[in-house]
């Protein structure tokens, strides 16, 4: 880049444009990579079997990545999401096996606003309990959990006691896709999209680039952090829906600890962690990174263990890229600057 | 911009009815008032200045017009009818802008989205219109005759063009009411220059433009009227022409010096602190001055002078880019407080709840929290008679306290800067640096903080004081060293330092005759 042409509009536009794509197209490579690497060892693992398993299991980590990314932009964290999906999972499988006959889209519609009520709350006490994120969400996440376990007892709802169409529906596909796939694609797909080309999802990246100029700049701060809560647990809330009807069998502890996957796919899919910048469909990647490393170790054999201390490695690998690239543009904005 | 030095006189007097109107606003933060009863018309077509010394009210009179604060009494008036801002937002649909001294501009968004947010161009589905965003930024940017890149990221941006970029916000809201806070602190004469001539042709176009800021050459360059306050108070407004910068000055400072601050003499004995052209870039350059034993130095100047800059740099808080800091005869280790608490220096850092205390903390762990620090650094162990001599310290400032077990943060704020001092105190210091020792603390609590550092300095200590408080200054200083912009603008002794002699260097005017 010449340092030269300061101000004129191309090396800029060059400059931020390549910015944002390396942190997605890192991840791409990542996958290319690790999925050539295991093909080549196993070509099965490329076989259409592998590859359906692959994308249903990312589905459901990516619905919540979605949701939960929206919050991390704006500078926040819902950890409660694990137990929110337990939430929804549990009461949408007892509503089916009481009531075989109602449709699919109930179940949705349910466990979406099952879960927008576990947001609302997680939002009402961050805005105005003036508490951080972090605990509040904490907090909520061992309620939830707790209320499912005082209504759930020990019992579960088992795949017997639901009926046909609501199992059948994480088999079935619609014109070769699974309907999880197309869910998680299209809830990826719309957060994307409101994050990218709408004022609300730019008010969020303000909020989270900077608290303070949000508010002088007459940002409705308290609205839009309430609705990105909402959004995070309404995704969780499908993704109970969609872990009933895919694992069939649902008990108290559905979702435990999903709350660390999915914020380390946020993170590794390139969110920074506080907030302002990095894409909904970066975290999607980052959620089937993540899926697709686990059933590669699988595949290649290797010791389960090593699966957690790659996911972490990852997570460090995503923050140290952060800071590098900050320091980076620092260094060069300052070289620009300094020509002045 | 052509005519930009069109001179205002002849349209004093001859102008519409005021498009902004502050109205006897009071505004009280907790007991401390920070505005009373001040009133003052903005008109259109004219550049308004508001003058005062620090924590005048100022900026609470910013952040009222802005709709951050809301007044507790008296109105804001638009276009002469009665407005309430419940937000930010009201402010800005009133078609006033704001730029503060710190822009405040969203670092992770590109320039365009930063002037557009909220107001963003959409398409017919309502989507972001990216592309007529980007052409109105360039726009505004050729009206304002810069050359920045709207695609880039408000990160790293000088702060000269943030200030450009809140311009060309401000611009494109087709704001009425332009309130500036001191934008020209951290700007070079061009840039400047460059900012003026935008705002003058604001001006002409009708825009009412409010201008704070401490430079008078700036002030009789813009403004066709100035409001003066002090205190909180509204002193006077009245069209720049008709008053001289001594004026103004008389005006800002006029106060009874009461002597509520005396200060014991002491015979000076050796130099402790020599401080001999020390600079950091940008931040301050040659500062050079000496402290002795049983003296009390005072750095004076405005906010954003350098004054607590150079003591922590003093202090090995922050780095220093040349000259050298010697205490007793001893070369001081730069950029290491270990290196300074070991040779025999303290600092009380002025902002006491971010850099002070702990405040969750008892209030006998935050005493013995510097001692406990070193404790642990050096290996040393002292732990029961270092706890003791903290509580004496505690005792000696009369802390009033419930329990040492207590947390710090359910004393007053005056209990508090006790506690500060007693723990800095308790690391047994020669020279202790103290920033801002008495804000936002009572006046009874003040005298007996006066009162604490004159015996201290009668024992041999020497003392350099960092304060904006004139009449502090004053009454305790033997020697006053003004900055100005990082420099040092004079150094006055307890004879020559007046409240003028000290606000004209601090303003960098020449004492008059």
């Amino acid at each position: 880049m010449t340092t030269s042409t300061l101000g004129a509009p191309a090396p800029g536009r060059r400059f931020a444009g390549g910015l944002l794509k390396t942190r997605e197209l890192g991840i791409v490579l990542a996958l290319v990579v690790l999925i050539a690497y295991t093909a080549i060892d196993n070509p099965r693992f490329l076989s259409g079997q592998s590859i359906r398993d692959n994308l249903l299991n990312t589905a459901i980590l990516a619905v919540m990545a979605a949701g939960q990314a929206v919050v991390v932009i704006t500078r926040n964290i819902d950890l409660s999401v694990g137990s929110v999906l337990a939430i929804s999972a549990f009461t949408v499988a007892t509503m089916m096996s009481d009531n075989p006959g109602l449709p699919m889209i109930v179940a949705i519609v349910v466990g979406i606003a099952v879960g927008a009520v576990a947001g609302l709350v997680n939002g009402v006490l961050v805005r105005y309990g003036k508490v951080p994120a972090l605990v509040v969400t904490l907090g909520t996440m061992y309620i939830f959990r707790g209320l499912v376990y005082s209504w759930a007892g020990g019992q579960q709802v088992n795949a017997d006691e639901l009926p046909a169409h609501f199992l059948s529906f994480a088999n079935d596909n619609i014109l070769g896709i699974p309907w999880l796939v197309l869910i998680a694609l299209v809830v990826v797909g719309g957060v994307s999209l409101m994050m990218r080309n709408y004022r609300i999802g730019r008010e969020m990246y303000a909020i989270g680039s900077s608290p303070d100029a949000a508010e002088l700049a007459g940002i409705k701060v308290a609205r839009n952090l309430i609705v990105a809560f909402i959004l995070s647990g309404a995704a969780a809330g499908l993704a109970g829906v969609l872990f009933a009807a895919r694992f069939g069998t649902v008990d108290a502890s559905a979702g435990t600890g999903y709350e660390l996957n999915v914020v380390a796919a946020v993170v590794v899919g390139g969110v920074a962690v506080f907030g302002g910048s990095g894409t909904v469909w970066g975290a999607g990647l980052g959620a089937l990174l993540l899926t697709v490393i686990s059933s590669a170790l699988a595949v290649l054999d290797i010791n389960q263990f090593w699966q957690q201390a790659i996911v972490g490695s990852l997570i460090i690998l995503a923050i140290c890229a952060d800071r590098l690239v900050a320091v980076r543009i620092a260094r060069s904005l300052r070289k620009r600057d300094a020509h002045v | 911009m052509a005519d930009s030095s069109a001179k205002p006189d002849n349209r004093a007097g001859d102008h519409g009815p005021a498009r902004l109107e502050v109205a006897g606003v009071t505004k009280s933060f907790g007991a401390v008032a920070a505005v009373q009863g001040v009133s003052f018309p903005l008109f259109p077509g004219e550049a308004h200045a508001l003058v005062g010394e620090n924590g005048a009210g100022k900026s609470t009179i910013v952040k009222m017009l802005a709709g951050v604060h809301r007044p507790d009494t008296g109105t804001l008036r638009v276009d002469g009818a009665d407005v309430e801002f419940a937000g930010p937002a009201d402010a800005k649909a009133a078609g006033i802008a704001v730029i503060y001294q710190e822009p405040t501009l969203f670092p992770d968004l590109s320039v365009a989205e930063n002037i557009a947010i909220g107001n963003q161009p959409l398409t017919r589905l309502r989507q972001i219109d990216r592309k007529s965003m980007t052409a109105n930024a360039e726009a505004l940017f050729r009206r304002l005759g810069v050359h920045l890149d709207p695609g880039r990221p408000a990160r790293g941006l000088s702060i000269a063009d943030q200030q450009l970029v809140e311009i060309a916000k401000a611009l494109s809201a087709e704001a009425r009411v332009l309130i500036m806070d001191e934008p020209t602190a951290a700007l070079s004469a061009v840039e400047v220059e460059r900012l003026f001539s935008v705002v003058r042709s604001l001006r002409d176009e009708g825009a009412a433009i409010m201008f704070i800021s401490h430079r008078f050459e700036e002030i009789t360059a813009l403004c066709e009227r100035v409001t003066i306050m002090r205190d909180g108070k509204h002193v006077t407004t009245e069209l720049v022409s008709e008053l001289s910068v001594d004026d103004m000055i008389r005006k800002m400072v006029g106060r009874d010096l009461s002597a509520l601050f005396p200060k014991q003499d002491v015979e000076p004995g050796e130099v402790l602190l020599e401080v001999d052209k020390l600079s950091r870039e940008g931040v301050f350059r040659d500062i050079s001055f000496q402290v002795r034993e049983g003296e009390i130095v005072a750095l004076a100047g405005l906010v954003g002078a350098g004054r607590s800059e150079v003591m922590q740099a003093v202090f090995g808080v922050d780095p220093y880019d040349s000259g050298s800091v010697r205490f007793k005869k001893k070369k001081l280790k730069g950029g290491s407080p270990r290196a300074a608490m070991a040779a025999g220096l303290a600092l009380v850092p002025e902002d006491r709840r971010q850099q002070g205390l702990v405040m969750d903390l008892s209030i006998e762990r935050n005493v013995t929290l510097p001692r406990a620090r070193k404790l642990a650094r050096l290996g040393l162990l002292f732990g029961g008679s270092e706890r003791k001599s903290a509580l004496t310290w505690t005792e000696k400032l009369q802390t009033k306290l419930g329990k040492l077990s207590d947390a710090v943060g359910t004393l007053s704020g005056g209990n508090q800067q006790k506690v500060v001092l007693a723990k800095w105190l308790a690391t047994g210091p020669r020279l202790l640096i103290v920033d801002e020792p008495t804000r936002g603390i009572d006046v009874g609590t003040k005298a007996e903080v006066h009162r604490l550092l004159s015996s201290l300095a009668s024992d041999g200590m020497g003392v350099v004081m960092v304060s904006s408080e004139l009449p502090e200054v004053l009454g305790m200083a033997d020697r006053v060293i003004v900055l100005r912009e990082g420099k040092v603008a004079a150094e006055l002794t307890r004879a020559e330092a007046t409240e003028e002699s000290v606000m004209y260097a601090a303003m960098g005017q020449k004492v008059s005759a």
